[in-house]
């Protein structure tokens, strides 16, 4: 008899009635886009403080090069000793004071100050820096007869155009839009496992601490009950993934109309914001575009697919017979680090190998090593990976799968009915042989 | 005799542990059959093998004259030890799931169901869920879910742990009447009063081997000596006593009477009927009370697991 679609109901519906899933479906872009308009509006009001700075420039001639900005008002001192300076510059209460004392070009910038109440930002420190570096250095230019004007003219701004021996175009930006779209699909998978596997064990662990997996497995194949436990809850985790993505969109859509934020600014967006706003490179969009059409979709969507899936249940079964050998979820934490570590290495790989060398040695290797390869493999897919190096990595991919399945019914089978104790890894090595 | 489950030599090792060594039973069709045995004897793991939830090392084991088979479970009904529900899912649904894994049809499983939930008056806890119930109530719902695809063989492991003696009694009742009705009954447990009052058969399970088996009244005939138990006036019962001790083997009785008798144990021994017997003691003296005795279950276990050991 085959219960299995019995089985997944049962666990679909057990899934997506329970209140707290609920309440996570539908608070959790709530929350998330909450809290990005809550950095988003905090950091906004980080840029809206004015500093008000003085400046007693000795010299003369350096001072010029501060002008006051939106955030950023210079009070230009002259004709004051230093003394009365500090003290004019606390009384304000201004956020500091600059002091630029009398001295040739060459050997003043070892005695430039800035006097404060409070220990000035690092960042503030070096824009003062730069601006004072770039009018030194322009002033020794001039005092050593350059012609600045000559200097400007001769600036050459550099875009290497890349083209394939095929004659493909590609340019800096494909590569990035690859990366993201590997990124995206090695992330959700990575987040999909742990978050569904967790969900897998705990049911799991319910069965057993309710006592009522006796009674099921007299009816059912303890293989059935758990590919249905797999299975139900993955498609429950569909269901939510769904419906955070939808209601995310349309929350992010009302929010920015509401708000006037930009919420999804994207390294990838902002590059195409500024490309659209100059005008010269229209040509360089265009090529993005095109960019995009020679994205290997086809590959990229089935690929992804058959990855997502195999890699998933691949780590659900062990989460599954993780759940089977303990008795309550703290008991757990022995077993999850092996589960763990091959997954937070495989992010790893993809994040730092991947994108220096996304056909290096190390990149290849690791998509092609079970545990790491849906990850890794989902990343560097966008970069064009030869057929077969898919097909054979999605064929060791799958018996994995088919073996960890095979040992996780094994342990499933025996550890549902034991109860009260703790085992160890030579306990669960000696239910294999039951 | 009609045998509905035989094993047959059946064997069961967990790594170095021998949980069963070789053993065999004749379930009678329509009998409640009792497994006995002290807790860790091997009961649960023969039943996990009757239900196919483990696998024999060797042995086999048939249903109905065929080897299992794993359509042969809709035929089985298990109340395990190790029982419960899913606790956040309501009764009623629940119920449905478990009967549909048992390959009642929807239908057929919520037309059964309101059946016995009207039987047992607990109709009203439909949309209840498992976690508002009390352990009793839940035992009840467990009791209907095992019962209701209307099993050949039903097996309850430890039935009655949990329940009050109320229902301990209504669901004795209902085993009966399902007995009745053509059902056959495995019944583990370890409580004698409950095997006596209704096993016709049982088999007693020891450190993995069946050491006894067979219907009880035989296994009470043979284990009879006998003895018998009698109360005797007379007015000068020292000297009595010291008759009747000349003749047979005697210890002190204790049972509760109106009068101050003489009370005893007499064994007859292999010689000797009752009547025998009889016609000696009320030559001697008025006898009031004459009672054959009967070992119960209780007894024959202690006593079968004593001879075992040594």
């Amino acid at each position: 008899m085959n219960h299995l679609p019995l089985i997944i109901k049962r666990e679909y519906m057990a899934k997506v009635k329970n209140k707290s899933f609920i309440l996570m479906t539908f608070l959790t872009p709530f929350i998330i886009i909450g809290l990005s308009l809550f950095i988003g509006y905090l950091s906004s009001i980080n840029n809206d403080t004015v500093r008000s700075i003085y400046v007693l420039d000795d010299t003369g001639f350096v001072s010029e090069t501060f002008k006051t900005t939106d955030y950023t008002i210079y009070n230009h001192l002259s004709e004051v000793d230093l003394e009365t300076a500090k003290i004019l510059s606390n009384q304000e209460n201004a956020y500091g004071l600059l002091h630029i004392p009398k001295m040739p070009i060459e050997t003043v910038s070892d005695f430039i100050k800035f006097y404060s109440e409070e220990s000035p930002s690092l960042s503030f420190i070096s824009s003062l820096e730069s601006k004072i570096e770039t009018k030194l250095s322009e002033l020794k230019l001039q005092s050593e007869g350059v012609d600045l004007a000559l200097i400007d003219a001769s600036k050459m701004d550099v875009d290497i155009n890349q083209e394939s021996y095929e004659g493909v175009k590609t340019s800096k930006v494909g590569s990035l839009m690859k990366l993201g779209f590997g990124s995206i699909a090695g992330y959700l998978l990575f987040i999909f496992i742990i978050v569904y596997g967790n969900m897998i064990m705990r049911s799991v662990i319910e069965e057993k601490t309710s006592r009522i997996i006796e009674v099921i497995i007299s009816s059912v194949k303890p293989i059935q009950l758990m590919l249905g436990k797999i299975i139900g809850t993955s498609l429950a985790g569909i269901t939510q993934f769904t419906i955070w993505i939808v209601l995310g969109g349309v929350i992010a859509l009302a929010a920015s109309a509401i708000f006037g934020v930009e919420l999804s600014q994207t390294p990838q967006q902002e590059l195409v914001n500024q490309t659209l706003q100059n005008p010269e490179s229209v040509d360089k969009f265009q090529l993005m575009i095109n960019e995009f059409h020679m994205l290997p979709l086809g590959n990229l969507v089935i690929a992804f697919i058959l990855f997502f899936i195999c890699g998933y249940l691949l780590y659900s079964s062990l989460y599954a017979a993780i759940g089977a050998a303990v008795d309550n979820e703290t008991d757990t934490q022995q077993f999850m680090l092996p589960v763990i570590l091959p997954l937070i290495l495989a992010i790893y790989v993809g994040v730092f190998t991947v994108i220096e060398d996304p056909h290096g040695t190390i990149s290849t290797v690791f998509s092609f090593i079970p545990f790491t390869s849906p990850v890794v493999m989902l990343m560097r897919i966008p970069f064009g990976v030869p057929l077969w190096q898919q097909l054979v990595s999605l064929v060791i991919l799958i018996s994995t799968f088919m073996f960890t399945v095979w040992f996780a019914a094994k342990i499933y089978r025996v550890g549902i009915l034991m109860y009260g104790k703790k085992p160890t890894y030579k306990e669960l090595y000696k239910w294999l042989k039951y | 005799m009609n045998i509905l489950l035989e094993t047959k030599e059946v064997s069961k090792y967990f790594g170095d542990f021998q949980a069963l060594d070789a053993v065999s039973i004749q379930v009678p069709k329509h009998s409640i059959f009792g497994l006995l045995g002290p807790n860790g004897a091997g009961k649960t793991t023969l039943i996990r093998i009757i239900n196919q939830i483990t696998m024999p090392d060797t042995g086999s084991v048939l249903l109905d004259g065929e080897a299992l088979q794993p359509h042969h479970v809709q035929y089985i009904g298990y109340l395990p030890e190790e029982r419960g529900l899913y606790k956040s899912m309501k009764v009623g649904e629940q119920a449905l799931y478990l009967a549909q894994l048992k390959g009642l049809s929807y239908s057929e499983a919520k037309k059964r169901l309101k059946y016995w939930f009207d039987k047992l008056e607990i109709g009203h806890w439909w949309d209840k869920k498992v976690e508002e119930l009390s352990k009793g109530m839940a035992q009840k719902i467990q009791f209907v879910v095992t019962v209701l695809h209307q099993p050949k063989l039903l097996i309850f492991d430890e039935p009655f742990s949990g329940f009050d003696p109320i229902n301990a009694n209504l669901i004795k009742d209902e085993i009966l009447q399902l007995r009745d009705e053509g059902a056959t009954v495995i019944f583990s447990t370890h409580r004698m009063e409950s095997v006596e009052e209704l096993c016709d058969h049982i088999a007693l399970i020891h450190e993995s081997k069946k050491i006894l088996d067979g219907k009880l009244n035989d296994i009470k005939r043979s284990y009879k000596t006998n003895s018998f138990e009698v109360g005797l006036l007379s007015e000068n019962k020292d000297t009595l006593q010291q008759t009747i001790e000349s003749k047979f083997k005697t210890s002190p009785a204790d049972f509760k009477s109106l009068h101050d008798d003489l009370k005893l144990n007499i064994s007859l021994g292999s010689e000797g009927t009752s009547n025998d017997l009889l016609g000696f003691l009320t030559s001697q003296a008025q006898v009031l009370h004459f009672k054959e005795l009967i070992p119960n279950a209780s007894d024959i276990f202690i006593q079968t697991i004593q001879n075992n050991k040594s």
